[in-house]
C-alpha cells in the first residue's frame, strides 16, 4: 500500500462533483437505452450483471465489473474475425 | 510517434517528458507484405529519431509485429525474420509491443515466435494485453505462454495496460505493469493512482496512449498533476513517472538520457 494519508471527506471533496455527474450520466444512459424500441442485446445484460457486482463487491468494485465484463473462457478462439473489442463478452448471450 | 504530429513532440518536451518509447503497432490498416513492415521499421529507426530531435527529444522504440496483424502466421514469420537486423540499431529497446488482441490460436503462436526471438537475441520485452472483454483471458494466456517458455527473466518483461482485474496477476509473478492512460474507454489518471496506492510503485509505470484513437500524449504529465492533488509528495511522483521507467529500461544499454534531463 502507497497511501497518500488522505482522508475520506479530502477525497470526497476531491471527486464527489465529478462521481455524481457520472452517476447521472450512467442513469441517464440505462433510461434512454431502456425508453429506445429494439431487440434483447448481450452489452445490455452484461451492463446489468457489471451494475450488480459493484453493489456485491465493496473493496473490489473496479475489478469485479471489469470480470463481469470480461470473456471468462480460458483456451485461445480458433480465429480472429476481428481486431475490435465491444466492451462485453458475446458469449453472454447464450450463457 | 508516426500517428502524431510534430506539435506533440513539442508539447512533450514543454510538459517535461525526458524521452519518448514508442511501440510498434498497427497502422490502423493491415499492411499488404514483409516490405511494408521493412519500411516501417525503418521509419521507426530513422525518420522518427530525427524528427523527435529537432525538439530535443530523445526517441526509443520497439520492434515486432503486433498482434492485430498476427493473424496471418506467414506473413508474421516473414516479419519476424526481418526485425535481427534491425536490432543493432541505436535507438532500439527490445521486441514490442507483442501480445494477444482477440486471444486466437494464430495470435497466440505468433507470440510464442517473438518471445523465442526476444530471448535468442536476450531483448526487454513489451507486451500489449488485449482491450477490454479480451483482457483478462487474455492477459492469462501471456503470462502462461511466458512462464512455459521461461527464458524471459520477469523482470526484464512489461506487460502493459493492465487494471483493476489484472494488475496483481501480472505483478505477482514478478512482472513490470504498464498501464496505459486514456482520456476515455479505459484507464484513467484517477484509477491509474489508485493502483498505485493499492500496490505500491516498485514495479508500476504509467504511459500515455499515442495511437489511432483518442488519446493524449501528455497524459503520464497529467497523471503527476493527479498525483499531487492525491497528496503524494514530489520524490514519489518522480519516482513513478521519471525513475521507475529509467530503471526498467536502462536494463537495455542503449537507453541514455541526455546530461541534462537524467
Amino acid at each position: 500500500m502507497l497511501c497518500s494519508g488522505m482522508q475520506r471527506r479530502q477525497l470526497l471533496d476531491l471527486y464527489y462533483l465529478e462521481a455524481r455527474s457520472k452517476l447521472l450520466d450512467l442513469a441517464a444512459f440505462l433510461d434512454r437505452v431502456e425508453r429506445a424500441p429494439g431487440e434483447a442485446d448481450f452489452r445490455w445484460d452484461a451492463f446489468h450483471a457489471a451494475l450488480a457486482r459493484m453493489q456485491a463487491s465493496p473493496g473490489g468494485r473496479a475489478a469485479g465489473v471489469l470480470d463481469a465484463l470480461s470473456d471468462p473462457t480460458t483456451e485461445p478462439i480458433p480465429v480472429a474475425t476481428t481486431k475490435a473489442a465491444c466492451g462485453a463478452w458475446p458469449g453472454n448471450a447464450v450463457s | 510517434m508516426v500517428s502524431r504530429t510534430t506539435d506533440d513532440y513539442r508539447a512533450m518536451v514543454v510538459a517535461g517528458c525526458a524521452a519518448v518509447c514508442e511501440p510498434a503497432f498497427w497502422a490502423g490498416f493491415d499492411r499488404s507484405s514483409a516490405a511494408g513492415f521493412y519500411d516501417y521499421f525503418g521509419q521507426l529507426t530513422e525518420h522518427e529519431p530525427r524528427r523527435a530531435a529537432k525538439f530535443g527529444l530523445p526517441h526509443f522504440c520497439w520492434l515486432c509485429i503486433n498482434p492485430k496483424e498476427a493473424e496471418d502466421v506467414q506473413l508474421a514469420q516473414e516479419v519476424i525474420a526481418l526485425i535481427p537486423q534491425f536490432l543493432s540499431r541505436p535507438n532500439v529497446l527490445g521486441i514490442g509491443e507483442i501480445g494477444l488482441n482477440k486471444n486466437s490460436r494464430n495470435e497466440l503462436k505468433v507470440l510464442e515466435l517473438q518471445v523465442d526471438l526476444a530471448a535468442r537475441q536476450d531483448q526487454l520485452v513489451l507486451v500489449h494485453t488485449p482491450h477490454l472483454e479480451d483482457k483478462l483471458k487474455g492477459t492469462r494466456l501471456i503470462l502462461d505462454v511466458l512462464r512455459a517458455d521461461g527464458r524471459i527473466p520477469p523482470g526484464r518483461c512489461l506487460i502493459d495496460h493492465v487494471e483493476e482485474h489484472t494488475v496483481k496477476l501480472v505483478l505477482d509473478r514478478g512482472f513490470w505493469g504498464g498501464m496505459t492512460l486514456y482520456p476515455e474507454s479505459k484507464c484513467t489518471a484517477a484509477r491509474a493512482v489508485d493502483m498505485i496506492e493499492q500496490y505500491g510503485g516498485e514495479r508500476l509505470w504509467m504511459n500515455s496512449a499515442c495511437d489511432w484513437g483518442v488519446s493524449v500524449p501528455l497524459a503520464v504529465p497529467y497523471a503527476a498533476q493527479e498525483l499531487r492533488r492525491r497528496g503524494h509528495d514530489a520524490g514519489m511522483i518522480d519516482r513513478l513517472i521519471y525513475g521507475n521507467p529509467k530503471r526498467f529500461l536502462s536494463q537495455c544499454a542503449k537507453f541514455r538520457l541526455p546530461e541534462a534531463a537524467s
